[in-house]
């Protein structure tokens, strides 16, 4: 066994546990939970060496084109333009620079480009629904899309997911790992979703993005804006109150 | 504070976002000293979870991370420590990777060598994570706080990976179930 020494002067300072924010493992609105959630209470883990830091992965693994959903084929895709931009933020207002923002969505109309998916709607030979990009120093990324189309599933009877774009952020801590996904305003699928409906409904809203005419380049595309806020330093999340918000 | 952002499920299409074409290589193959571990994901009824995806985290072999909050810094260098992996047909994934390190903790004690583990799917509204410890380490599992916090041996069992082949080690995760692998609140 190898000895390792304490080390003097190693403070690791634990992120926030947020409560009132996620939704339950067991949610059985949402029947794919009943197998899959587990059953036995979870095990508090302290944040230690392994759960303060994270994968930072470099520039290199990304290209500026992986950005722009609707330019990765020889035409361009059909449906409605977007731009979907915001910043990653920590609880504290901290911008999280330099992390990996994946997403997938569906076409417009509503169908991904996967083997599972059998919903009859046409496939878009102009449009794999995948991108990717490194928020900036500042923590601001940006995506060129297409609005995703609704879709049927069998989770209970004439089920409809709410339109949708799919998030996943690595942050910069294990602790700040994040999958979610992007809602648009004023859906009218909202109240018979029960993913949507399975967050704690204060919490609701922070999954909706806003329509940003700021944003909005004329002649061109319709702008959303979206910030997504991880997880941060208990002990310090208030040494900056409400710094960019 | 400002409101923190909910999770949502990874859903049933992830397989066309997230994969990365060298995601099971937390090092690359051929690697001296490198350690494949394979497992499968299972559901409550015992079936395999074939749309799952598994990830990975865990120090370099001097068990150092290159992050700045890790004030020893990295020995290693280009360690990336990071696996990603869907799960297959039959439930399974792989992930290529070295031994980690044992880790000092801030309180003066040990970690046995770990990696810390996501699993992500369909039916999962947020993300549940364990640890995998090594079948080689008794002594370190022993004195590891985090496996004496859990207490009883066939719980820390379900941590633990399993010998296989040389250089092979399986970690089956069980989601629900007599088995149910122990997961945590992170």
């Amino acid at each position: 066994m190898m000895t390792v020494h304490p080390l003097p002067g190693l403070a690791v300072a634990p992120y926030e546990r947020p409560s009132g924010v996620h939704p339950p493992l067991h949610f059985a609105e949402y029947r794919s939970t009943a197998l899959r959630a587990p059953r036995r209470p979870l095990v508090l883990l302290p944040h230690r060496l392994t759960e303060v830091t994270g994968p930072l992965l470099g520039a290199e693994r990304v290209t500026p084109a992986e950005a722009d959903l609707t330019a990765q084929h020889d035409g361009e895709p059909q449906g409605q333009r977007i731009i979907v931009a915001g910043r990653v933020l920590d609880s504290g207002g901290r911008p999280v620079p330099e992390t990996l923002v994946e997403i997938w969505q569906p076409n417009a109309a509503g169908r991904y480009r996967h083997s599972v998916d059998d919903h009859p709607a046409p496939l878009d030979p102009n449009f794999t629904g995948v991108g990717r990009c490194l928020t900036d120093s500042e923590g601001r990324y940006r995506f060129i899309t297409i609005k995703p189309g609704s879709y049927p599933w069998r989770n209970h009877p004439n089920a409809w997911r709410p339109a949708h774009i799919h998030f996943s952020l690595l942050g910069r801590a294990f602790t700040q790992r994040l999958v979610t996904q992007m809602y648009f305003p004023g859906d009218p699928l909202f109240f018979q979703d029960p993913i949507f409906n399975s967050v704690p409904e204060a919490a609701r809203d922070r999954m909706i993005s806003r329509f940003d005419l700021g944003l909005t380049v004329p002649e061109w595309a319709l702008g959303y804006t979206w910030d997504i806020v991880l997880r941060g330093r208990g002990a310090t999340a208030f040494e900056q109150p409400d710094g960019h918000r | 504070m400002t409101g923190l952002t909910p999770s949502q499920t990874v859903g049933p299409f992830l397989a066309i976002g997230l994969p990365w074409p060298d995601g099971p290589f937390v090092v690359p193959e051929g690697t001296p000293g490198a350690v494949e571990i394979t497992g499968r994901v299972f559901d409550g009824a015992g079936d395999p979870v074939p749309d799952a995806l598994v990830e990975t985290w865990q120090a370099d072999p001097d068990g150092r991370f290159a992050h700045p909050d890790d004030p020893r810094g990295a020995v290693s260098p280009g360690f990336r420590g990071f696996g990603r992996c869907p799960t297959g047909p039959d439930g399974s994934y792989r992930i290529l990777t070295v031994k980690p390190g044992a880790l000092p903790c801030p309180d003066g004690g040990t970690e046995a060598p770990h990696l810390d583990v996501s699993v992500f799917a369909r039916g999962l509204l947020d993300r549940v994570v364990t640890r995998a410890y090594f079948p080689d380490e008794a002594r370190a599992n022993a004195a590891d706080p985090v496996l004496a916090s859990i207490g009883d041996p066939a719980r820390v069992a379900t941590l633990v990976a399993e010998p296989a082949a040389a250089g092979r080690l399986r970690f089956d995760i069980h989601l629900q179930g007599d088995r149910e692998t122990v997961f945590f609140d992170v």
